[in-house]
């Protein structure tokens, strides 16, 4: 890993609480993003990324339970009182959400929208600088000042991502979260956004989370990449290395079974993700796995350090002095039946 | 754009369709029967889908691909045009006529989750068209639905037929709604982004049960999709769509490895791949897809295109996106000056060919140089190619563009494309006007 990070989770665990149970949303991640570097964390829906993110933050809705280290600037964010988390939201922390239009308030024009969010953490800031310092912000994305006095709704949905990304970036926040921000979003709007996204590590220096359902964005616009399985990373290491030569199956089978223009065979994974209340013993992914051994479902995988930096939770990687006697004989596999199939 | 003719007769055929709807304006406007205008959803589209064939909509948000689609099978109805569906024209025909033909054209919609009536067993729901169009009852009945739902890979069927679709996930409920849309053996079969809101790993599993369904029983398909990844791969013909017309259509191999249509290529240079020696490409078109209310004048696709010229449309209005992006990057004092110069600003919002920009307590050369500036800023940007005359008179700027030319369908090998750029009358008259000569912008002093 590069110089200090700017954040660092260790072993962060967070569970709902349901009728049905304690769904264990993410267990037991660790994951460091420095300043200026782009992380993408890619997984399928309800495998925890979304919770990953906001667990970070200490967003978290109620009924959720969080452990762990989530160390920023010499504090542990998590166990943190919603009065000090609120202090370091804005200049500190900061999070674009995927659908602009639902979060900006329709009645308030993009001026005030500024004015509220910079008074709210520098209130002895005069108005003149308030308007320069919005003005420049939004010029950066695009967003031209003869617009500033406009309301939510004369913007078109590209325009307005862009505005909650500079009203995310206006008090220059050290970690940035955005969560699928280009998901409603048509190709080539998409294509802008990332690329705004992109260069904030350079203009900003801003550490930069981004979370998708999308393998090609991460393999475009990401330093590094983690692949996230039923509520833990099951890979992680710089992008270019782990879609080059994914050293996890799961990784494997989401690259083949994805559909891109160069798709000549429809692959997918058999199976379906397993729920996580109660979910599989040992690796949780063994269900599915081409390459699932005697020990998968029998121990928990040991998190390895690969030659090239990424860390891995597979027993293909080892360690070997951990696998029992005969447990890299192929495991016999039930059927999967279409009954699971997703 | 017209098809050639094929020796078999198609079965769908569309001419010059289209379908506009009506804006409701104000409370005072309707009060005096004025109409506030009207959207373009489709305009003036014409295609052919032969049987068995698989025909891809694509476009993105806004381009008409669902009204299209929903015009094609009457659920809305078309302004002008016609619709042949299996020998029947179908724009004109009442509810009533239509029901018998619902059987051979049937619909896949984007969200299953919405799609399925969250009261109804998956039992009810797949066989509730054989109910309506009482094609089957008691053994016979639960033996259809039992069967297609096997044949969508939904089986044993006993297992799902007295589930409801909330004990379901998302790709089996779409496998549901796709046995409820071939449970009565139609002929064709409209998807509406089927796979769009489901997981990576989910999408091949539903794509590779739409082929199998096509394989096995001989399906026509009409795909709409944003996304041209998986239109790839399924469709064997493809229309791109932007703004309610088809810009370029034809088959699937041409148009991906021989996109024609600069909006099909800017397209196709847009979409991330899971490739990791690509990077987020930069020299992407401007903007989004305009408000459909007020199109571009000319080609709907000029004000973002890279390589528009003097006859694609340009207007007032891309100027008054010109000078605000270059507001957007200038500090607050220089934007100040530049904006304080020109006094009718308002006129650049709506679409003209002539705007004569008035200066604030000072003198038209002022403006003039504004402009100026901003093209020596960027030389290559196609607007100035749209600029007939830019002239400084007095206290102003009088502007004049081309007059645009709107594009028509030409066929390119075997691939219809709307763009002048594969139109040599267009070419031709933009030479034509070059030659003429854009006059070198001017001061007149009055008197």
């Amino acid at each position: 890993m590069t110089d200090q990070p700017v954040v660092s989770v260790r072993d962060l665990r967070v569970y709902y609480g349901t009728i049905r149970g304690s769904v264990r949303a993410v267990d037991g991640v660790s994951l460091d993003i420095a300043a200026g570097e782009l992380v993408g964390l890619v997984g399928e829906s309800g495998c925890g990324k979304s919770t990953l993110g906001r667990g970070i933050l200490g967003l978290l809705p109620e009924g959720a339970v969080s452990s762990g280290v989530v160390a920023y600037d010499g504090m542990n964010l998590v166990g943190m009182s919603d009065r000090e988390l609120r202090r370091l939201r804005g200049p500190d922390l900061g999070l674009i959400f995927q659908e602009p239009m639902t979060r900006l308030n329709p009645l308030m024009r993009i001026e005030e929208h500024f004015t509220e969010t910079i008074k709210q953490h520098e209130p002895r800031l005069d108005d003149a600088s308030i308007r320069r310092r919005s003005l420049e912000t939004l010029g950066r994305m695009g967003i031209p000042p003869t617009r500033y006095r406009q309301y939510p709704h004369e913007f078109s949905g590209g325009m307005r991502q862009r505005i909650m990304i500079a009203l995310a970036l206006v008090l220059r926040p050290k970690l940035l979260i955005a969560d699928e921000p280009t998901t409603s979003l048509d190709v080539i709007v998409e294509a802008q956004i990332l690329s705004i996204l992109a260069d904030l590590r350079t203009n900003f220096g801003t550490a930069l989370l981004l979370i998708t359902h999308n393998l090609g964005i991460v393999a475009e616009a990401c330093d590094r990449v983690a692949v996230m399985y039923a509520g833990k990373i099951a890979e992680e290491g710089p992008a270019r290395d782990v879609f080059t030569e994914p050293a996890h199956p799961y990784t494997a089978e989401l690259l083949r079974s994805t559909i891109s223009l160069d798709t000549e065979v429809l692959h997918s994974i058999p199976g379906s993700p397993p729920n996580l209340i109660d979910p599989p013993h040992g690796c949780r992914f063994y269900p599915r796995c081409p390459h699932a051994m005697q020990v998968c479902p029998a121990k928990d995988p040991r998190e390895q350090i690969l030659a090239d930096g990424r860390r891995v939770s597979c027993w293909l990687h080892g360690p070997e002095a951990e696998v029992p006697e005969g447990g890299t004989v192929p495991l016999e596999k039930e059927e999967i039946g279409v009954a699971d199939e997703a | 754009m017209r098809p050639e003719a094929t020796e078999e007769s198609p079965l769908l055929s569309v001419r010059d369709l289209k379908t506009y709807y009506s804006i409701r304006g104000g409370f005072a406007q309707r009060l005096l029967g004025r109409e506030a205008g009207h959207v373009r959803a489709v305009d003036d589209v014409s295609l052919d889908l032969r049987h068995g064939e698989v025909l891809g909509l694509v476009g993105e948000s806004g381009s008409g691909k669902t009204t299209l689609g929903r015009t094609i099978l009457g659920l809305v109805r078309a302004t002008s045009g016609s619709v042949v569906f299996d020998g029947n024209e179908i724009t004109a025909m009442s509810e009533r006529q239509l029901r018998p033909l619902r059987r051979r054209m049937q619909v896949v919609f984007q969200d299953p989750h919405a799609s399925l009536n969250p009261a109804m067993t998956i039992e009810q729901s797949v066989g509730h068209p054989l109910k309506i169009h009482k094609l089957a009852s008691g053994t016979e009945y639960r033996q259809r639905v039992a069967g297609v739902l096997e044949t969508v890979g939904l089986a044993p069927p006993e297992q799902f037929m007295d589930k409801y679709p909330s004990d379901l996930s998302g790709g089996q409920k779409q496998r549901a709604a796709i046995a409820r849309a071939i449970v009565m053996n139609p002929l064709l079969l409209v998807a509406d982004e089927p796979v769009s809101m489901l997981d990576m790993s989910v999408r091949a599993k539903i794509l590779q049960l739409m082929v199998d369904l096509k394989r096995e029983f001989g399906l026509t398909y009409l795909y709409i999709t944003h996304d041209l990844a998986t239109a790839k791969f399924f469709c064997d013909r493809i229309a791109i769509l932007y703004l309610g017309r088809i810009v370029e259509i034809g088959p699937s191999e041409a148009i991906y490895e021989d996109p024609k249509h600069p909006y099909t290529k800017a397209l196709l240079r847009a979409i991330p791949e899971p490739d990791p020696t690509r990077t987020v490409p930069r020299d992407l078109p401007r903007g989004e897809v305009p408000d459909a209310a007020r199109p571009p004048l000319g080609c709907s696709f000029h004000p973002r295109c890279p390589v528009a010229f003097e006859v694609c449309g340009w207007e007032s209005r891309d100027l008054g996106d010109l000078l605000e992006a270059r507001w957007a990057l200038e500090q607050e004092a220089e934007y100040e000056a530049e904006r304080g110069l020109i006094e009718n600003l308002g006129d650049l919002r709506e679409p003209r060919l002539e705007v004569d920009l008035r200066a604030r307590n000072r003198r038209g050369a002022d403006i003039l140089e504004l402009l100026e500036s901003a093209r020596a800023g960027d030389p290559a940007e196609p607007f100035w190619r749209g600029v007939r005359k830019l002239d400084a008179v007095g206290e102003r700027v009088e502007i004049r563009w081309h007059e645009p030319v709107t594009p028509r369908a030409i066929d390119v090998d075997g691939v219809g494309v709307e763009c002048h750029l594969y139109d040599d009358e267009a070419l031709a008259e933009a030479t034509r006007r070059r030659s003429v000569g854009v006059e070198e912008a001017h001061v007149t002093e009055p008197g």
